[in-house]
């Protein structure tokens, strides 16, 4: 019973089938469940979405392709239009993080142990998939501009004598963006969950109590229905942050002269 | 109620870390994160979205096309609408000319006929009244005849002289102007 209130619990990974290779456990969990049911869903939706290919789009269509428009505008307004090589990295990153907030709304799921998970709730995740972003952008900003991507550490209209204290300030601040970008995303994930979780916790807690404790839980039921639409809203915003600052990122790549 | 009190204190598995940060599963997550992460990315960019990106492209294509058609049979009627007020304004125009053409010569034609009207009535005036002026003229000169006959015939029965015509006439002429 300690369970059903434990905020943290959501959180923990439980494995499905062992795996280990050379001496790593990489077993299949929960967590990896939730990635390959995201991976099934996203692009079993759009395929199913883009099925007819009508030129005058039924209502899935109309969403896939408002998706789609909405990743390109994305990228054309940060990143200007050669940003949209990186459409199909953009779009799976946004795509793949929508999913698995979205699905981490779901308090139940056919899953083992039948709790909802989050697997952007892991900082592990998360970082790994900024950290994707910056060595994309490293790398194709070194292959496409060569030394002159690092130019990006000395900003134009600065004063050279200034490089001494701007550059290091520009090099800590690239260096912190994997930092920053995977963190946000598990920190929103993590704390939105737990505060549900935890709101969610007073309503069993209370109506355990009695009558009296029956009507005062109300209150933190109607702040956990406030909270799920809060983290519905925040599910899909950071998903968008997420994409947009790869978009931004990208474009110190495509274009590292102005910055 | 006695399920409170363990809930609120209750140690958080203790043996576990905190889920998020227990490097258990760091080698498993990721390594599912980056077969997922590439399937998807495999798929969406190999198969989905260039479908997306094509139907969208096909539409505008069309789009496109059906404006540019719509373009060129506005154009199209434009150009049969100025051709068609041409064609109408060229006879028109005959049409107006021929009217003018018509309606001078029919107002020549009246003048002359009016003129000629004229010319005859007066002509015809003239000849009237010359003969009218004749016609009186005889007329008064037979009135001196026969004035002259009938004093003659009067002085012969009432003083029983013989006058001459001649005579008659003298005296008319003198009583008349007289």
């Amino acid at each position: 019973m300690a369970d059903a209130t434990n905020p943290i619990k959501q959180f923990e990974i439980h494995p499905i089938a062992d795996l280990t290779i050379g001496g790593l456990n990489l077993s299949f969990t929960n967590s990896s469940y939730f990635m390959v049911v995201s991976v099934i869903l996203v692009s079993g939706l759009l395929s199913l979405a883009m099925t007819k290919r009508a030129l005058v789009p039924g209502r899935s269509q109309s969403v896939a392709e408002m998706l789609y428009e909405f990743v390109a505008g994305m990228i054309r307004s940060t990143a200007g239009d050669d940003g949209l090589k990186f459409f199909p990295f953009v779009f799976t990153l946004f795509a793949f993080i929508l999913m698995g907030n979205m699905l981490g709304m779901m308090p139940y799921f056919p899953a083992p142990e039948f709790h909802g998970f989050t697997f952007t709730s892991h900082i592990i995740v998360t970082f790994a998939l900024a950290v994707l972003v910056m060595l994309v952008v490293v790398g194709y900003g070194v292959m496409k501009n060569g030394l002159k991507f690092f130019s990006i550490f000395f900003p134009s209209g600065v004063p050279p004598v200034l490089y001494i204290l701007v550059t290091p300030i520009e090099i800590i601040s690239f260096l912190s963006r994997p930092v920053t970008l995977g963190g946000r995303l598990f920190a929103n994930m993590l704390a939105g969950h737990i505060l549900l979780k935890v709101f969610a916790g007073f309503i069993v807690m209370l109506g355990s109590v009695g009558a009296l404790g029956v009507l005062g839980a109300v209150a933190p039921l109607v702040m956990v229905v406030a909270l799920t639409a809060l983290e519905f809203l925040v599910a899909f915003l950071q998903a968008y942050v997420f994409a947009v600052l790869t978009c931004i990122y990208l474009s110190d790549a495509l274009h590292p002269g102005h910055h | 109620m006695a399920m409170t009190q363990p809930i609120d204190t209750a140690p958080i598995d203790a043996e576990a870390a905190f889920p998020p940060f227990d490097p258990t599963y760091f080698a498993s997550q990721l390594f599912w994160l980056a077969i997922s992460f590439a399937v998807l990315y495999f798929l969406l960019s190999r198969f989905i979205l260039p479908r997306i990106g094509g139907a969208i492209e096909e539409r505008r294509d069309r789009i496109a096309d059906d404006l540019d058609t719509a373009a060129h049979m506005r154009d199209q009627a434009n150009e049969t609408v100025r051709a068609y007020e041409k064609s109408q304004a060229d006879p028109r125009a005959r049409a107006q000319r021929v009217a003018a053409g018509a309606k001078a010569e029919a107002d020549a034609e009246i003048a002359e006929a009016v003129r000629e009207a004229d010319a005859r009535l007066d002509a015809q005036q003239a000849e009237s009244e010359a003969r009218i002026r004749e016609a009186r003229g005889a007329a008064l000169k037979e009135v001196r005849s026969i004035a002259a006959g009938a004093a003659a015939a009067i002085t012969e029965r009432l003083a029983g002289l013989d006058v001459t015509a001649a005579d008659a006439e003298k005296a008319v002429d003198a009583v008349r102007k007289g």
